[in-house]
């Protein structure tokens, strides 16, 4: 009973996480090619390929991470904050992520504590 | 845990570590754009009236702030800055109150909060406005009130010092020290005036300090251009879209 529960395992983890690997290496493969283009000021394009990619992947916290910087970039706060959001729950330890995610908030809160006022 | 097990939960751990890879990362400038606050689409004209000002007499707040700010606005704006003589709003308050002049015209009549208060009726007084703004043919006016006092602040400061071991190895150790410090404090409040109606379109208060140790001999004049310095990116955004420079990483 237990060797067939142990090869049903084997089995359902053969047939996801190659589907798992395939889906990441296509989020990646935008995510890749949109730093490449925000790396040359085309912020736009690179947003739209890191859009891609969390769409791809959702669970890629690189992809939201940089989505959120490129939402950032274009002024449009709100779904970059949601973005980063997105990156921290994802992965609260990564330090790049947590680094640009404070620099955005104090950008954010400020901009937001000027409008209430 | 048979063998079994520990093979099937040894491979998912190689195959999430595989999944997870090496992270690249790359530093990258970014300009992240601060929208104005204000629409000022229906102003060709930029007034800087004056400000009620006061505190320390060592400098001239009114005259100071309004010589900064047109020709931060000349250099930083669209808008087409006017050229006249800087209003002194606590003359025109005590003109209207008809209180007698100042006998040591040296001593600033505003020197607190409490004495501000009482002369701040005149930024909301739309007739007055309204009728300047006449004058120079509708403009946006910038008006408000300029508070740059001294001030002093006593405490303990923690700065690292190294010294050197037997051996050669140096070492950080963090000092504690108590410090007398003084300094200066400006408390400005900007107001945007529609020169058409005399409204208030817009205020924005800012407060900031400089502090230094004492002895250390700074001008008042050069620790108000200091505290300006801080405060004009938030000016400038009001009339116009400002840029804030930094960097982040993107990550693969």
């Amino acid at each position: 009973m237990r060797t067939r529960l142990l090869l049903v395992t084997a089995l359902l983890i053969g047939l996801t996480v190659p589907a798992l690997a395939d889906r990441r290496d296509d989020a990646k493969a935008q995510v890749s090619f949109g730093i490449d283009v925000a790396q040359k000021g085309l912020w736009k394009e690179a947003t739209q390929r890191w859009l891609m990619a969390v769409k791809i992947d959702p669970t890629y916290a690189a992809a939201w991470n940089n989505l959120g910087i490129g939402y950032e970039q274009l002024g449009q706060f709100n779904e970059a904050r949601d973005a980063y959001e997105k990156a921290v729950a994802l992965e609260p330890n990564n330090n790049f992520i947590r680094n640009n995610y404070d620099l955005f908030r104090e950008i954010y809160d400020r901009q937001n504590r000027r409008r209430s006022r | 845990m048979t063998a079994r097990t520990a093979a099937v939960a040894g491979s998912l751990f190689l195959l999430v570590s595989a999944g997870a890879g090496c992270v690249s990362f790359y530093e990258i400038p970014v300009e992240t754009p601060i929208h104005a606050k204000l629409d000022v689409t229906p102003f060709q004209r930029v007034l800087v009236a004056g400000f009620l000002a006061g505190g320390s007499k060592n400098i001239d707040p009114n005259a100071e702030t309004a010589r900064l700010l047109r020709s931060q606005l000349r250099s930083k704006s669209d808008l087409k800055v006017i050229d006249a003589d800087v209003l002194s709003l606590v003359e025109e308050v005590d003109k209207q109150r008809g209180a007698a002049p100042v006998a040591d015209s040296d001593e600033p009549r505003i020197k607190t909060d409490k004495d501000l208060a009482e002369y701040e009726k005149i930024l909301n007084d739309k007739e007055f406005w309204k009728k300047l703004g006449e004058e120079y043919q509708s403009p946006l006016i910038v008006t408000g009130s300029i508070l740059f006092t001294e001030v002093s602040k006593s405490g303990n400061v923690s700065r690292m010092a190294t010294t050197t071991d037997p051996t050669g190895r140096q070492e950080y150790k963090e000092v504690r020290s108590f410090v007398n410090m003084k300094g200066y404090a400006l408390s400005p409040k900007f107001v945007f005036i529609d020169g058409r109606t005399g409204e208030q379109l817009y205020a924005e208060s800012f407060h900031e300090e400089a502090l230094y140790q004492e002895g250390q001999n700074t001008p008042a004049l050069s620790s108000y251009f200091e505290l300006m310095d801080k405060l004009l990116p938030g000016f400038l955004n009001t009339l116009s879209t400002q840029k804030i420079r930094g960097t982040r990483i993107l990550i693969k």
